[in-house]
């Protein structure tokens, strides 16, 4: 019988790897009857969702938080281009 | 486009240096290495100028370039040591779990699915700051594995562990930083009147 300590680690695995048949039944039949659990799987899945996306914002050309090289650097990188 | 006779150094800067400096500091959180990645890049893209084919866009081939540095940096990190792979001091409260393996208080209701949650800056900045009280090395295996979307097996290499031992990490990682947001972002709602 999984815990819920094992639980967590094996959700985790599963979103590295597929999981042995055997533990992911045991996973999918604790998650039917734990509340917290199941509540930990849809948290860790929004978090890997929301991190996905912010990844593609902040990649576009514009970005949109991250904001840009300093002058001060921009300047530094132009020079060490220039003297070679 | 890209091809050698457009290779000007400083029109580099203007057009692809603010990008990949994006590019650099989300994986890094620091400003000044971030930085120093996106001049080694541009210098190694003119010291190997004649590997680009023109096959790729000049920046997706600059990017490759600081993808090898991203890398190289983590590696350097693990390899020196600098990283202690136990759990971050600054986690505060109990074990999430009791002596038997249960929840000893689970993961709070976090009120639906919240739209839209990476366009807000304040979530960023909070999930940067969560990321960044993981141990290095927890912060650096769930950077390469969520952010740079490698597989275990590459970052495994990158930070010279088994692949057992990633797992754990990113399992803990992944504990603190979901407790964390928990914490500084989705418990502010709690008792407020909507």
């Amino acid at each position: 019988m999984l815990s819920c300590k094992d639980v967590t680690q094996l959700i985790s695995e599963s979103m590295d790897r597929s999981l042995p048949l055997g533990k992911r039944i045991g996973v999918r039949i604790h998650l039917l009857m734990c509340l917290f659990c199941a509540r930990y799987e849809r948290q860790l899945l929004l978090i890997r969702e929301t991190v996905r996306r912010l990844v593609a914002v902040e990649e576009t050309p514009e970005g949109l938080f991250l904001g840009a090289l300093s002058e001060d650097a921009r300047g530094r990188i132009r020079q060490s281009l220039r003297s070679r | 486009m890209g091809n050698l006779e457009r290779f000007d150094p400083s029109d580099w800067v203007d057009r692809y240096g603010d990008y990949l400096f994006r590019y650099a500091l989300l994986r890094l959180r620091d400003r000044s290495a971030a930085e120093d990645l996106v001049q080694e890049t541009f210098l190694a893209g003119l010291k190997n100028r004649e590997t680009f084919s023109g096959g790729s866009s000049e920046s997706t081939w600059l990017v490759g370039i600081l993808k090898h540095k991203i890398a190289d940096h983590f590696r350097r990190q693990a390899r020196e040591g600098s990283l202690p792979d136990g759990d971050p001091p600054n986690q505060p409260g109990e074990p999430p779990f009791n002596a038997t393996g249960h929840w000893t208080s689970g993961p709070a209701d976090w009120g639906g699915n919240p739209p839209d949650l990476f366009r807000q800056k304040e979530f960023l900045e909070e999930f940067t700051k969560c990321l960044s009280g993981l141990s290095p090395t927890q912060a650096n295996a769930f950077t390469l594995r969520e952010i740079e979307g490698l597989n275990t097996g590459e970052i495994c290499k990158v930070l010279d562990i088994t692949e057992t031992n990633l797992w754990v990490i990113l399992h803990r990682a992944r504990m603190h930083l979901r407790r964390c947001l928990e914490t500084r972002w989705f418990a502010r709602g709690t008792g407020k009147g909507s």
